[in-house]
């Protein structure tokens, strides 16, 4: 069967004709009318990731962060109720909140004094006897949106008639689950992160979670950096892992097999990397089972859980990504310790982080190049596809979606039908 | 004033820093104790040091071993974000002596940083603190902690040593 290669002129685009089976139209990167589009049918419109608990922990504590491009705050009241708030005070829109974190009994803003408890109700309001009977504080609080939970993730949208979050996570709440084991027995704590931005949009960064293929070549330098025994393990390419559609835009890459459950195998041999962590534990006093315990969750899980739009478990932290423009996009690496673990432990978890992650780490910066001049190349040749089709022919149907091998572009397949579901309206 | 000692010092960091923007790498990696911790911290409280850092997530923490890593991988070759390599320019100033105790001398430095690389020049101000450790034919750096002045915002990536 002959495939129509050129899109139509972007005057008469049909959105649906954008995203096909094996590839997406490059105006996907690059259409700032798109983008518009995006933040109302997507980022408004389904579950997006906020917070993890642990950054709220306590009554008063809070985050402030976006939902797309609005500012909201994330906070905890006094009955530990988790609000998802939209940082503008209802008289003449200034934000409530500038800091990142912090805690607080409430949020004043700065322009007129109007104070707002920590459910988002208005307290009160400087100088009242102006308004006479016009202002019934009632009826200003802080814009709340829904806010639902699972495995410590903290979700908010902006409707009320979209599925309750379990269902839209659907089979991805397994995955959740097993992320979490990287506690080790303990809690698991958002200990800071690392932040960066770079000139492309945000689907590239979407993309990238579940892409195997790239890792040997962009991480060739940390590759370079790691032990023997570690490089092997990252050497997965051509090895057992699989790519997963769950559902709903989700996507589960599994690189490291053995790695997927964190609390099997515990008798396996020490790896040579974590052996000086294990003797530290061991003389501090921690049995052996413990020990292993801890060992074995300290490098993270063995796969990579991108939950659309916004948000991944990746190994060993969360990726957070925010779109700032059809052309800029900030991400966040959140990095996991154990809450109320070893000092020792937690330290090798920071880093673990530093190695790779951030500015300064030794694939981040390799992974930003290479978005980079994706977005800088998508301004060629503007009526091409971006292709999508490696592992197409070996998937096969799986009790959650689909699944291919460990490098097939099967999760971006699944982001992608998922773009084009919502953009449309149709399935 | 011991202005004796801060030409010294200053004579020291000075020569440190052309090392950096001059990528004369192995003699850097020279300068070090084998203790020595080299840190960008995220954290900007100006009271943590390096023990207090260590439990805190930086930009870098690098001991003897990950500073030769990072070495190796600026010079690699393997890395697309450093090919091309960025080029720097930093000048260091306001030198302080916070603390000799014979054994080791505190100091602090402003450092303003110009990095270009492909269509950019980006820039980069610090407040660094250094701890060097007296040897008998002068000093050796035993703590590096660079205290970028946007550090807790959202960063472009930096290819080259702060």
């Amino acid at each position: 069967m002959a495939i129509d290669l050129k899109a139509p002129p972007a005057a008469s685009r049909d959105l649906a004709d954008l995203v096909r089976a094996d590839r997406a139209h490059t105006s996907l990167y690059t259409d700032p009318a798109i983008f518009e589009q995006e933040m109302d049918r997507i980022f408004a419109s389904c579950w997006v990731w906020v917070a993890h608990v642990s950054e709220v922990k306590e009554a008063g504590d809070y985050k402030s962060t976006y939902v797309g491009r609005q500012p909201v705050v994330v906070v905890r009241d006094r009955k530990q109720k988790i609000h998802v708030l939209l940082n503008r005070c209802r008289h003449r829109a200034a934000t409530v909140c500038e800091e990142k974190k912090g805690r607080t009994n409430s949020f004043v803003c700065p322009y007129h004094g109007w104070s707002y408890g920590l459910d988002g109700s208005l307290r009160g309001v400087p100088h009242p006897e102006s308004y006479g009977q016009c202002l019934d504080k009632g009826e200003y609080p802080l814009k709340s949106l829904r806010v639902e939970e699972y495995a410590g993730m903290v979700f908010a949208t902006f409707r009320e008639d979209i599925e309750p979050l379990a269902d839209w996570l659907g089979p991805a709440k397994k995955w959740m689950d097993l992320f979490m084991k990287q506690g080790g027995g303990y809690p698991i704590k958002v200990a800071g992160e690392h932040r960066f931005r770079f000139p492309g949009n945000w689907k590239i960064q979407l993309e990238n979670t579940t892409d195997g293929y790239h890792f040997p070549v962009v991480h060739k330098s940390f590759l370079s950096s790691v032990d023997e025994q570690t490089e092997r393990m990252l050497d997965f390419v051509n090895g057992p892992g699989f790519v997963e559609d769950l559902g709903n835009g989700h996507s589960v890459m599994v690189m490291i097999p053995e790695l997927v459950d964190l609390e099997e195998n515990l008798d396996a041999p020490v790896p040579a990397r974590f052996a000086e962590l294990a003797e530290e534990l061991r003389k501090e006093g921690h049995d052996e089972a413990k020990v292993r315990r801890i060992v074995r969750a300290v490098g993270g899980s063995g796969f990579n859980l991108n939950l659309f739009p916004n948000i991944a478990c990746s190994m060993a932290f969360f990726r957070v990504l925010r779109p700032v423009s059809v052309n800029e996009t900030e991400i966040h690496h959140a990095v996991i310790t154990m809450d109320g673990g070893p000092a020792a432990a937690n330290r090798a978890r920071l880093r673990l982080h530093e190695h790779f992650q951030g500015p300064m780490g030794f694939g981040t910066p390799d992974d930003s190049e290479a978005w980079e001049r994706v977005q800088k190349g998508a301004q060629a040749g503007t009526d091409l596809w971006i292709l999508l089709n490696r592992g197409l022919p070996g998937e096969r149907v799986t009790e959650d979606g689909r699944a291919g091998d460990v490098s097939a572009e099967t999760g971006m397949r699944a982001a992608y039908q998922q773009w084009k579901k919502l953009m449309t309206g149709r399935g | 004033m011991n202005t004796q000692l801060l030409t010294e010092v200053s004579a020291f960091l000075w020569q440190e820093a052309d090392m950096l923007d001059h990528h004369d790498y192995q003699d850097w990696l020279a300068q070090w104790t084998a203790d020595g911790l080299y840190i960008v911290p995220i954290d900007p409280d100006v009271a943590s040091g390096p023990a207090d850092l260590a439990d805190r997530l930086n930009y870098a923490y690098d001991d003897a071993d990950m500073r030769a890593k990072r070495v190796a991988r600026l010079t690699s070759g393997e890395s697309v974000s450093t090919q091309p390599a960025s080029r720097t320019v930093r000048s260091l100033s306001r030198f302080r002596i916070l603390a000799d105790d014979g054994a080791a001398i505190t100091v602090r430095a402003a450092q303003h940083l110009r990095e270009f690389r492909k269509e950019t020049l980006r820039d980069y101000t610090a407040d660094v603190t250094y701890e060097l450790a007296r040897t008998g034919d002068g000093f050796r750096l035993k703590s590096k902690i660079v205290r970028l002045v946007n550090s807790t915002d959202a960063l472009h990536s930096i290819g080259y040593i702060l």
